[in-house]
């Protein structure tokens, strides 16, 4: 006799407690095998482009903390290299070196949580895994305290350079983080690399091939995990990232063991380029360019995209020479790499719906901006 | 001793019924504090250090606030079903207790001379209410968390009563105390593999640990029970912890040796609350420390790889005993870790935690 | 036929290895509010310290807050050249202290204060008015864009100095 079986509609809702934010799926079913994922966004967003029409450019530099909200400085970095790129103006050699470093510590800081994130979704209950690596990210908070004041909505880059010069303690202890670091990230590894129940968990699953990768335009380490070598700190230079000398991590099979040994992997190059820049770096100088007070970019058009920690992140800015932008629009990496979520689901179970999606590593304030 | 002090059957079935009451509750209270405190201890912070000293009274907090929960039942959800499956959850743990041999010769009952076949029978009855409890929900998520504990917690139930024939192949009884008192080493040092599956197969009877995909936390929303509040849910949280410590006190006297030590005539009781105490340490270790196994591959985990070594288990124990005439000698403990590693390895290199993916027409 | 450890449950006791030795460190928690860490020097409070003596009203802050949270009402000039400020408000509520009225305040009139303990009952106590806002000699002032203030702050305490080093236990 034979079971007649129903798919069903799980609706895995905006509140649960392993989206990362506000973030809706209608999952079709047949038991506990995926059949279809249906994303639904919009549950956050708070019309950010279209307040940019009303904001001065520098007034908007707070706003753009609030879209990747782990690895905030890099948003203010794509958006300032934009609008730099647009009036042409030049940010002298101190400020840049500085930059590459906040932004590096940044990625360290974005992986930390992503990666804490994904094992919590995979179910190390408790948190353990991602309490340790809090940890860390504790101390690179406490450094971004030191520098600007706050822990999670910086508004620390500006146009033309930064706002405040690093306090002369602070590259001491950014020195010392680094130090300390590769002795913890020795333990992550002992504690999860050869673990068989993440291994199990993790191998061949929701895996995304090249060519898929590269016609969905994906980004970041989720591209990086199929086997593709491009980074945009390689293959576009902005900042001074080609005085630096480091590698690109790759993955094999696009699944998501790779996307998070990609990770770990970007975390050892960070800290790379972080002890290179810190020989590097003239202690003297200019920090900031020159610039008004109330910009008013020449009539035009501008992209500046930089490598943020989840992919490419971009910034277009149409001026019409005013006080404000006249458009300005948002290319947000984790939305453009959610919309594969569909083809590395199909045929898994509802557990590696959960699994795949938090090592895409998204965050609902770049989706939905 | 009499038959019934008081000389009044009732009076016997009061006094034991709030007595098997008051240890469950209490012991679980300690044990939710244990294992939070343990939790901060592994993870270089306080559990919880403000309700009483170092936190004492904080599952008594918990409880009070969950009791005066208002109590939701959703609207089509089936009202009868709804209300009974946490008594039926709930109820396993408290039979449990009464045969598990507390002090020198007796538990809260005299010895039962078929102690662990009641236990065996009487910790299936759990599953009804968990399957119970997902069903009549009328949510989807509490019946993919009820599919999966049916599916799961009947094929745990085999590895788990294989290690248990071990067990009592060499102790030739089946009554608890007789296995106490049994052989001259605890039988974890005898049979170490047996140990292992039975820690395996507790941990995963009772949704915890790396085995916790019925309720999990992450995907399916606290599972069987996401709808429940109130004292219901504190009826769901009493059973699971309780069937975590029923199970750490089978452990225990099993295959510790309960409550013999040195003095053990007098101070059994202490003896085997450490020895429980000792086991669940261990399961808690086991939860810090993993992530959790998917459905299939927890399965694919009872049946290819617990199943096949419990046999052998099995096998290589009755030829022992068949081998000494009952009597085994301590130093066979040897061969037995010998076997047990080699066992654990080439039953991994023979299995699999592969795949898992279905070809799905688009 | 390469030996991997992992297929064969080692890695499983390398993970419990490593969360054994974690039990033996101290712990990093900091018990508040018995013990408090000392923010940065350049921390963004929750309020606005207002200097009553240098602000001449010329509303640069208001007009560089993106939100519109201050509010300035004036009336009339004074013989310095300054104009008379009548209301100085602002709402606590809306503000996501980004600090660009402080950067922006030409005559350094306006700090950051190192308050973080400051909720009240109702949401309409979190506008605060003039009086509130008014510096004082008690009021603790964070060197944000205030190099001057800076220099007069503690130092921070970093996790980098606590991790690994012995912390208050509870029974001390």
């Amino acid at each position: 006799m034979e079971v007649r079986t129903e798919p069903f509609v799980l609706n895995m809702g905006p509140q649960h407690p392993s989206t990362h934010g506000v973030f809706r799926m209608r999952v079709l079913l047949d038991g506990e095998v995926v059949l279809d994922v249906e994303p639904r966004i919009g549950y956050l967003h708070r019309g950010i482009e279209k307040l940019a029409e009303t904001r001065t450019y520098t007034q908007f530099i707070p706003l753009t903390d609030r879209l990747s909200y782990l690895s905030s400085m890099m948003n203010n970095h794509a958006y300032v290299l934009a609008v730099e790129k647009l009036c042409g103006i030049v940010v002298p050699e101190r400020g840049e070196y500085m930059r590459v470093i906040i932004d590096e510590l940044m990625r360290i800081s974005n992986h930390l949580a992503a990666i804490g994130f994904f094992l919590n979704d995979l179910g190390a209950s408790v948190f353990t895994p991602m309490l340790y690596m809090y940890r860390e990210r504790e101390k690179l908070l406490d450094l971004f305290e030191m520098v600007c004041g706050q822990r999670l909505t910086y508004n620390y880059m500006r146009i033309g350079g930064l706002s405040h010069d690093f306090p002369p303690e602070f590259l001491p202890a950014v020195k010392q983080f680094v130090d300390e670091m590769p002795h913890y990230m020795a333990e992550y590894e002992d504690l999860l690399k050869e673990n068989e129940i993440l291994l199990a968990r993790a191998k061949g699953v929701g895996c995304v091939s090249k060519e898929l990768a590269i016609n969905a335009s994906l980004s970041g380490p989720v591209l990086r995990s199929t086997g593709m070598e491009w980074d945009l700190r390689k293959k576009d230079p902005y900042s001074v990232y080609e005085r630096f000398e480091f590698d690109i991590p790759v993955g094999e099979q696009g699944d998501n063991y790779d996307r998070y040994r990609v990770r770990i992997g970007e975390m050892w190059q960070s800290m790379r380029i972080i002890r290179q820049a810190i020989e590097q770096m003239p202690t003297t100088g200019p920090m900031n360019a020159e610039v008004p007070h109330l910009l008013r970019p020449p009539k035009g058009e501008a992209y500046g995209r930089i490598e943020s920690s989840q992919g490419e992140l971009g910034f277009y800015i149409v001026s019409d020479n005013s006080i404000a932008p006249y458009r300005l629009h948002i290319r947000p990496p984790t939305l453009i790499n959610l919309t594969a979520l569909r083809d590395m689901v199909i045929g898994w179970k509802v557990a590696d719906i959960i699994a795949t999606f938090g090592s895409i590593d998204v965050c609902l304030g770049e989706i939905d901006r | 001793m009499d038959r019934y002090p008081f000389d009044n059957y009732w009076a016997h079935l009061g006094v034991f019924l709030v007595i098997v009451l008051a240890f469950v509750v209490v012991g679980v209270m300690m044990y939710i504090w244990v294992e939070r405190r343990a939790f901060g201890v592994f993870q270089l912070r306080m559990g919880p250090n403000r309700a009483g000293f170092w936190g004492i009274l904080q599952s008594v907090c918990d409880a009070i606030k969950v009791l005066l929960k208002e109590d939701v039942v959703p609207f089509a959800a089936d009202k009868w079903v709804h209300m009974v499956a946490p008594v039926i959850g709930f109820l396993p743990v408290l039979l449990i207790f009464a045969v598990v041999p507390f002090h020198y010769g007796h538990g809260f009952l005299p010895d039962l001379n078929v102690g662990i076949l009641y236990v065996v029978a009487v910790s299936s009855l759990g599953v009804i209410g968990v399957f119970m409890a997902g069903w009549s929900s009328n949510n989807k998520y509490s019946l993919l968390g009820g599919m999966r504990v049916v599916a799961a917690m009947v094929s745990y139930e085999i590895p788990l009563v294989l290690s248990i024939i071990g067990v009592v192949l060499v102790s030739q009884s089946l009554s608890m105390n007789a296995i106490v008192t049994a052989g001259p080493i605890p039988f974890f040092l005898l049979m170490p593999l047996g140990f292992l599956i039975f820690l395996c197969s507790a941990m995963a009877e009772i949704n915890r640990g790396p085995f916790d995909m019925l309720e999990a936390d992450s995907e399916i929303v606290a599972g069987f029970h996401v709808e429940y509040s109130g004292i219901k849910f504190a009826m769901f949280f009493l059973a699971e912890y309780g069937h975590a410590l029923a199970m750490s006190a089978i452990a225990a006297t099993l295959f510790f040796k309960g409550w013999e030590g040195p003095g053990g005539e007098y101070i059994g009781v202490l003896w085997f609350l450490i020895k429980m105490v000792f086991v669940f340490l261990l399961m808690i270790w086991l939860r810090v420390a993993f992530p959790r196994l998917r459905i299939d591959q927890l399965m694919a985990f009872a049946w290819k790889f617990l199943f096949p070594l419990a046999i052998a288990n099995l096998i290589v124990i009755a030829a022992e005993v068949v081998g000494f005439d009952g009597d085994i000698p301590w130093w066979m403990m040897w061969v037995n870790w010998v076997f047990a590693g080699a066992a654990i390895l080439i039953g991994s290199r023979a299995y699999h935690l592969g795949g898992g993916r279905v070809e799905v027409q688009a | 036929m390469k030996f991997k450890p992992e297929h064969y449950g080692l890695g499983l006791l390398k993970g419990l290895k490593v969360t054994l030795r974690h039990t033996l460190r101290h712990r990093i928690t900091t018990q508040y509010p018995e013990q408090k860490l000392n923010v940065s020097r350049r921390f963004r409070g929750y309020e606005l310290v207002w200097d009553k003596d240098r602000c001449t009203g010329c509303a640069t802050c208001a007009k560089s807050c993106l939100q519109g949270n201050i509010e300035i009402v004036t009336a009339g000039r004074q013989e310095d050249g300054r104009y008379l400020v009548e209301k100085f408000e602002l709402d606590t509520g809306r503000c996501i202290f980004c600090g660009l009225c402080v950067e922006s305040c030409p005559y350094d009139a306006l700090f950051f204060s190192m308050e973080y303990e400051l909720s009240t009952y109702r949401r309409g106590e979190l506008v605060r008015s003039k009086e509130q806002l008014e510096r004082t000699a008690d009021k603790r002032i964070s060197g944000y864009f205030r190099p001057e203030m800076e220099a007069l702050l503690p130092k921070q305490t970093l996790m980098l100095d606590k991790a690994g080093q012995h912390t208050e236990d509870l029974w001390d």
